[in-house]
């Protein structure tokens, strides 16, 4: 290092001492943030694993006073809800998505489609829950599971809408050129070659949408409500795991606060779970 | 300042007119009729001029080359022929482009039907996300009903073609894109070949291949060149020289020279075109 001559020694010295700053501001930054999210999730796993039995999978939701109960038609409420919000979600998502990404490249109609479906993503859960109170629930006069899915459905469209089209785009136009140069027929060349390429990012985006939707509360307040008794009505009001945990959470029967641990778990459990499914899945697609 | 003697460049030199004097016998055969024949074209991208008033016959049943410095205009004209161009707004072309006497830049032309009729392949391979089988079958689906004993037997056509069923008969279900790069232009020609078009447009098909699979691909032009009309666009003047009977000089949008390929080769006509294929330019 002896033709260094040129370096301001001054200058490098302070070069270094703004990146040793930086270097642990963010540090501190990340220990914050860290520290915040193990605390949350030790309690979680600590309360929760106490109250976790195989009565919590077999029972339904005790009675105020009783003793003992699960979450059994809490957790089958919660399957249905999210089960159907997907069957609803996932075609209109995917579609509106490649309608964005491959027909609506400079339309009017695509503008605002992406313009709302950005506000949709940003909109509060609670504002979709009272639009559905007032559209559905306030009409027929009842709580509903179907309610319930509407809300959620509505929460999930713009999701899958926009990393379908964000995959979408992502597959090289000389695939698409390639497919075209066959004389194949547009909608064709977007369901069978594009869709198809995109595969796996546009199920990683499913998949996510469902994690988003799976612990949403607000919204099934106003919609599904709650059901102390196991049912698969969907006309009915069903019980779902984070309307459970909202009134078991804050009451004061011991069984029922313990419950609402084992419940939070449960839901944190199946997001990490979804949310590890979509890395693999991903993953498949970038080694494919 | 080519002053030292490089004995690698003058056997190449001989090479390339050891297979042109080859070319030279096969030339005598009578003139065949025009597959294509490009009147006025001018085509232009927004309001840039890509393309300058060109004029070409394209035969049945021979293999013209294009070349040319880069953004001569080669693809874009290439690009015109199966109006490819039109899959993006602000891109059109004027003039005509007859198709066995029918304008195929006519407003009513049906670009699907068309492209059916005139098919490429692309610089850089593209399969299809699908099986191996289906990469060759969809193409086929597009305008044929065929029984499944029929459509194994076109699979099987189209891959022999492209020299592709020795190494591709065992893995037929197996996706396209775990070939090699070699084996998936092989494929993608084979595709292009099942549909049984009238014309192959091959857009630098070897200049993301290494030697060998370049050379198949060659061998595989001038097999295809008894049943198919070909346009090949290639930066690669000895592949020009080894596979076409006719050559297209282009420069800045305009073509230079066009003729025989031996002809271009050994004596062009204009200056131009001598300083490009020598490397004096380029």
């Amino acid at each position: 290092m002896n033709q260094t001559t040129h370096i301001n020694q001054a200058v490098f010295a302070v070069r270094k001492r703004t990146n040793a700053i930086g270097l642990f501001l963010s540090m501190v930054a990340m220990t914050l943030g860290m520290l915040f999210l193990l605390w949350i999730l030790s309690i979680l796993f600590i309360k929760g694993f106490s109250a976790i039995n195989w009565a919590i999978f077999t029972a339904s939701t005790p009675a105020p006073g009783s003793e003992g109960g699960g979450l059994a038609n809490a957790i089958v409420g919660s399957i249905m809800l999210i089960g159907c919000c997907t069957l609803i979600s996932t075609p209109i998502g995917v579609l509106a998505g490649l309608y964005l990404a491959e027909y609506g490249d400079r339309s009017k109609v695509a503008g605002v489609t992406r313009f709302v479906t950005d506000i949709m993503l940003s909109a509060p859960s609670i504002v979709i829950g009272l639009f559905v109170y007032a559209l559905v629930v306030a009409q027929v006069r009842h709580f509903s599971g179907w309610a319930g899915t509407l809300a959620l459905a509505l929460i999930a469209i713009p999701v899958v809408v926009r990393t379908t089209e964000n995959m979408l785009h992502l597959v090289p136009g000389s695939l698409r050129e390639a497919a075209y140069a066959l004389g194949t027929p547009k909608w064709k060349v977007a369901f069978w070659i594009t869709l198809r390429a995109a595969k796996s990012g546009v199920i990683t985006g499913i998949l996510l949408a469902l994690a988003r939707i799976s612990g949403e509360t607000a919204p099934l307040l106003f919609t599904a409500l709650n059901n102390q008794f196991f049912s698969t009505n969907m006309n009915a009001p069903m019980a779902n795991l984070p309307v459970v945990i909202f009134q078991f959470a804050m009451s004061p029967y011991d069984n029922w606060v313990s419950l609402a641990w084992g419940g939070s778990l449960l839901i944190t459990l199946a997001v990490l779970g979804l949310n590890i499914l979509a890395r693999v899945v991903f993953r498949e697609k970038v080694q494919g | 300042m080519r002053t030292v003697f490089n004995p690698n460049q003058n056997q190449a030199a001989q090479v390339l007119t050891e297979t042109l004097m080859d070319n030279l016998t096969e030339a005598n055969t009578p003139l065949l009729p025009n597959a294509l024949e490009i009147k006025n074209l001018n085509f232009f991208y927004g309001s840039y001029q890509g393309l300058k008033n060109i004029n070409l016959n394209i035969q049945e049943q021979k293999v013209t080359a294009f070349i040319g410095p880069s953004g001569c205009g080669k693809s874009t004209l290439l690009r015109s022929i199966n109006r490819m161009y039109d899959l993006y707004p602000g891109q059109r072309a004027e003039g005509e482009i007859l198709f066995y006497g029918e304008n195929i830049l006519a407003p009513k032309q049906d670009l699907n039907l068309l492209r059916s009729r005139i098919g490429m392949v692309f610089q850089k391979p593209t399969p299809f996300p699908m099986s191996i089988y289906e990469n060759i079958a969809f193409g086929v689906r597009l305008y044929e009903k065929l029984s499944k004993a029929a459509m194994d037997e076109r699979v099987e056509w189209a891959l022999k073609k492209a020299a592709l069923w020795g190494e591709a008969k065992d893995k037929l279900k197996q996706s396209g894109l775990s070939l090699s790069g070699g084996q998936q232009q092989r494929l993608c020609i084979a595709r292009g070949v099942a549909v049984k078009p009238a014309v192959l447009l091959l857009d630098e098909p070897t200049s993301a291949l290494d030697p060998i699979s370049t050379g198949k691909i060659e061998e595989l032009i001038n097999e295809l060149k008894n049943e198919y009309t070909i346009a090949i666009v290639t930066h690669n003047m000895q592949q020009a020289a080894r596979v076409s009977d006719f050559t297209a000089y282009m420069y800045l949008g305009e073509l230079v020279e066009f003729g025989k390929t031996d002809e271009i080769f050994i004596k062009p006509k204009r200056k131009e075109t001598e300083d490009y294929i020598t490397g004096r330019f380029g």
